[in-house]
């Protein structure tokens, strides 16, 4: 693998070697292709961004990343390793944890038991031991429940924990979410558009948690957003694509300054 | 100053309760704090091993006697803890309000020349570090959450665990040092320092012994029987008197739990699980209880909504009675029971006062409907007066003297006298020692035989004793014609409304009265709500033709009110507006504690004062406003001013006079 060394940001982060690898990735529907021949890595303990226009394959791509889409040409390497394809479960337990463009929780349970379903990965007790709640299953619980509550804390949910999800705004929904991928220890955490449909004090208060994430746990998070405001200030490295390729990949600076970039969100005049 | 007492030997000192009530209740809880979903709880020994650990790493630390230690954050044990620690080594503690900003924090800690910072959180550490370059004495600051700090320059950050950690590593070297330091702690060695917000000029440091705080924590906790097993719940800011007084005083000296919430937020919650023995709120909590309980009974079922009037209306008329103890009758008395089951009980458990043996309100005065709804449930919710100056207890109401419109008899201790201008002087063992720097303030409050003046206008109920708080002294002013002004009496009046959040009424060398009103968002909001009134923003709310409706109509019931007292007949309200912003304390509108700045809103606000009273039927505003996070911008409204109905004096009564 190229590049496995890391590098030091702009703010003096040190950012360690490559935790995962698309290798010519190409995705086609039918005829349709959605993602083509595109190449990026994603260092551990970076926050890496995916954006660009609408319909230019970031979800897409995303969703290569979960495993829900099994690329038709390319290789995904994590870890060091070559993944064969697979479910996005199985994904999930190798340390992806995700979140969704449109959110995905149980409305009719807690705010607590949508983020103990965060820790489902983590559970390994019998059906039997689990109906009886008795041994393993009980020390799971307990051991899972305290993982949960520090992220609750963390996320300053304690006022909801109680509180069934249907009855919550959307911006709280979304860190809900958040809190239910973060409790399955993810060692790459995918967001899709964190900031969609928030008002500025939101958006101030997600970037806020997204930054103490990455910061407190270490965590390396892709996502994908609109924002342009918050993609820059946010993210270490930011991959741009444009009807399904890559046209840009660099720091936000480099990215900003990148013809083809500017060229992709303005339009350039047809003769 | 035979006023002052001496005290119980060994039990002279915060730290020295401390020891004593390791022995005696040792494996009794002293703190609890909801943290990860569950009540975490130190016993008094446990947390006096705590607070010894963190006074170790203070000396560690070079923390000299008679150093200041400003501690900043929400209620946590571990800040409770930062005050005792700071006493065990001989520093003064200095709480401050924590959602104070950086400039104000600056002065503060500039003026008692903090060398040293205990912080809850980031957003404390941030608005330290941003002034620190400006204090030239502050050396030190310890966090306790280190979340989001670990990148921090630590060359004089320390987490609070790891002071703790060196504390315990050092013990050897400090428990002489400590040991030493705390046997000289006596009556007179200063307690704490906190700082009155002020409605007037800059804050001013309160510097209050040792005798001040357990003399007056002695004199309370008997006054109330409070006993080891009572549980308090401490929300209230630190850096208020009061929560000094019950959080350390009382619980030091009764020996009794003192619980912390898991935020702010949950605040309700945590009440509900603990459910209180002793509990204090300012008259806005209660009222923003009622408001809600009012609200949800709305929306509520017919039958419930039914049965809990019926069951209301009959607390109303037996309710106070039964807890005075007065004569009731047996019918009554089942009706009351059967209510308890029904609804009383209930609502006091979702509420959170199930337990609740005495509880206290202060600080503003309280709409009677309010009182009485609370102790018409069985509540035993009283009224105390008090000051910072005087460790709270000025006067207090005892057990069956309870009545919404009066303070009080004097606290035990405590000597009341009034001047011939009205205004009301104390002295008790509780007296401040002085302000810290200013002799000169200190001179004019204090005299010289220990008499301080309140700053208050009453009189004493001749027939019962109490006390009764007419309006600050200073606002209590005269109008053009020269009948007397007192707008505090009026607002009150008008704040009972609880769509009325807060008023200011102007008329002092005027000719006639004027008032900014302020709606209560949650109240009116729920009203617009029910009625399909639409509306987008608070500024729209309250310039609602409807809503002015109502608050015209509350100001006329008032003004009718005020006509039947001849002597404040003149203060009648005749024209108001409702105000496009809430008065806030982040742009100096109101106090820290939400009191009311009426000088500074009359000078911010001129352009709309003097539309009040040049007759215009509206006025174009600009007001610039200050956000949470410190940036400033601008709102522009234009009000529209009515005029209210106001009602002749009653003449004969003149005549009688």
């Amino acid at each position: 693998m190229k590049d496995t060394e890391g590098y030091v940001t702009a703010d003096g982060r040190q950012i360690g070697g490559t935790l995962m690898e698309m290798r010519n990735i190409t995705l086609r529907f039918g005829g349709v292709v959605a993602i083509q021949d595109i190449s990026f890595d994603i260092h551990e303990g970076e926050v890496r961004a995916i954006i660009g226009p609408n319909g230019a394959g970031k979800s897409s791509m995303l969703n290569v990343i979960s495993g829900f889409y099994t690329p038709s040409e390319g290789e995904v390497w994590y870890q060091g390793a070559k993944r064969p394809p697979m479910k996005p479960f199985e994904v999930a337990r190798q340390g992806v944890a995700r979140t969704f463009q449109n959110i995905a929780l149980f409305e009719g349970m807690t705010v607590l038991d949508n983020v103990m379903t965060g820790r489902l990965t983590h559970m390994n007790a019998g059906i039997a031991s689990q109906a009886l709640w008795w041994g393993k299953a009980r020390d799971e619980e307990m051991e899972n429940r305290e993982k949960v509550e520090r992220v609750i804390d963390f996320l300053e949910i304690q006022n909801i924990r109680k509180t069934p999800v249907g009855r919550l705004p959307y911006g709280l929904k979304k860190r809900v979410e958040l809190a239910r991928a973060l409790a399955a220890e993810p060692s790459l955490l995918l967001l899709d558009e964190p900031m969609a449909g928030m008002n500025v004090e939101e958006k101030e208060d997600m970037s806020r948690f997204i930054l103490d994430v990455n910061d407190e746990f270490g965590t390396t998070i892709c996502l994908i957003e609109h924002d342009m405001g918050v993609v820059m200030d946010l993210s270490d490295r930011v991959v741009v694509m444009d009807y399904g390729k890559k046209i840009g990949d660099g720091t936000p600076d480099e990215v900003r300054n990148n013809q083809d970039v500017i060229d992709a969100y303005l339009g350039v005049p047809h003769e | 100053m035979a006023y002052l007492t001496e005290g119980a030997e060994g039990l002279r000192s915060v730290p020295a309760l401390l020891a004593h009530n390791a022995a005696r209740y040792g494996s009794s809880p002293a703190y609890r704090e909801k943290e990860y979903g569950i009540w975490q709880s130190w016993t008094w020994s446990e947390a006096a091993a705590e607070i010894e650990a963190l006074a170790l790493g203070l000396l560690n630390l070079g923390v000299n006697e008679g150093d200041f230690i400003a501690i900043i954050g929400r209620n946590r044990p571990y800040l409770y803890w930062s005050m005792v620690a700071a006493q065990c080594v001989g520093a003064i503690p200095v709480p401050l309000y924590q959602d104070a900003g950086a400039e104000e924090m600056e002065y503060v800690l500039a003026h008692c020349g903090a060398r040293f910072v205990i912080a809850g959180d980031q957003e404390q550490v941030d608005k330290v570090i941003e002034i620190q370059d400006d204090l030239h004495q502050f050396e030190h600051m310890i966090y306790l959450d280190p979340r989001g700090l670990r990148k921090y320059d630590h060359r004089r950050l320390h987490a609070y665990d790891h002071v703790q950690a060196q504390g315990r590593a050092a013990r050897d070297e400090f428990t002489g040092e400590l040991e030493a330091r705390k046997a000289k702690l006596d009556y007179d060695s200063i307690c704490v320092m906190l700082y009155t917000s002020g409605t007037t000029g800059k804050p001013k440091g309160v510097v209050l012994s040792n005798r001040n705080i357990i003399e007056t924590a002695k004199a309370s906790s008997e006054f109330d029987h409070l006993k080891v097993d009572d549980e308090v719940l401490a929300y209230l800011p630190m850096a208020w008197v009061g929560d000094f007084i019950f959080s350390i005083g009382q619980a030091y000296w009764s020996g009794f739990c003192v619980n912390c919430p898991e935020s702010p937020e949950t605040m309700m919650t945590d009440l509900r699980e603990i459910a209180p023995s002793y509990y204090f709120a300012p008259p806005r909590v209660f009222e923003t209880q009622l408001t809600q309980i009012m609200i949800r009974m709305e929306d509520a079922g017919a039958f419930k909504k039914k049965t809990f009037h019926y069951f209301m209306d009959h607390a109303r008329k037996v309710g106070p009675a039964i807890l005075d103890g007065h004569e009731v009758g047996t019918f009554d008395r089942l009706k009351y029971r059967l209510g308890e089951l029904m609804v009383y009980g209930p609502l006091k458990n979702a509420l959170g006062f199930s337990n609740v043996r005495v509880g206290y309100t202060a600080g503003e005065a309280i709409g009677p409907e309010i009182f009485d709804f609370y102790r018409s449930l069985g509540i035993n919710l009283k009224q105390l007066y008090g000051q910072t100056e005087a460790s709270v207890f000025i006067t207090q109401q005892p057990d069956g003297e309870v009545r919404s419109d009066t303070v009080g008899v004097p606290s035990p201790g405590v000597e009341i006298r009034i001047a011939d201008t009205g205004e009301v002087f104390y002295r008790s063992p509780g007296v401040f020692v002085q302000y810290y720097k200013n002799a000169e303030s200190t001179a004019d409050t204090k005299d010289a035989d220990g008499w301080v003046a309140t700053g208050d206008a009453g009189f004493i109920e001749e027939s019962t004793g109490h006390l009764r708080i007419i309006d600050r002294a200073k606002d209590v002013a005269a109008m053009a014609d020269g009948a007397m002004f007192a707008p505090k009496y009026v607002e009150n009046k008008l704040k009972f409304y609880p769509s009325i959040l807060e008023a200011v009424v102007f008329g002092a060398g005027r000719d006639r009265c004027c008032a900014f009103i302020n709606i209560d968002l949650a109240a009116v909001g729920n009203w617009a709500e029910r009625n399909n009134i639409a509306y987008a923003s608070y500024q729209e709310l309250a310039g609602h033709e409807q809503v002015l409706d109502a608050i015209q109509s509350h100001i006329e019931e008032v003004n009718e009110s005020i006509a039947q007292d001849p002597m404040l007949s003149g203060c009648q309200v005749h024209r108001f507006l409702v105000l496009h912003k809430e008065l806030d304390a982040d742009d100096g509108e109101l106090t820290r504690t939400r009191k009311v700045r009426r000088k500074i809103i009359g000078e911010k606000f001129e352009d709309l004062v003097n539309a009040l009273y040049d007759g215009s039927p509206s006025i174009y505003t600009e007001t610039e406003v200050t956000y949470e996070d410190g940036r400033k911008g601008k709102i522009t409204a234009t009000l529209e001013i009515r005029d209210a109905k106001v009602v002749p004096a009653t003449p004969q009564k003149l005549a009688a006079e």
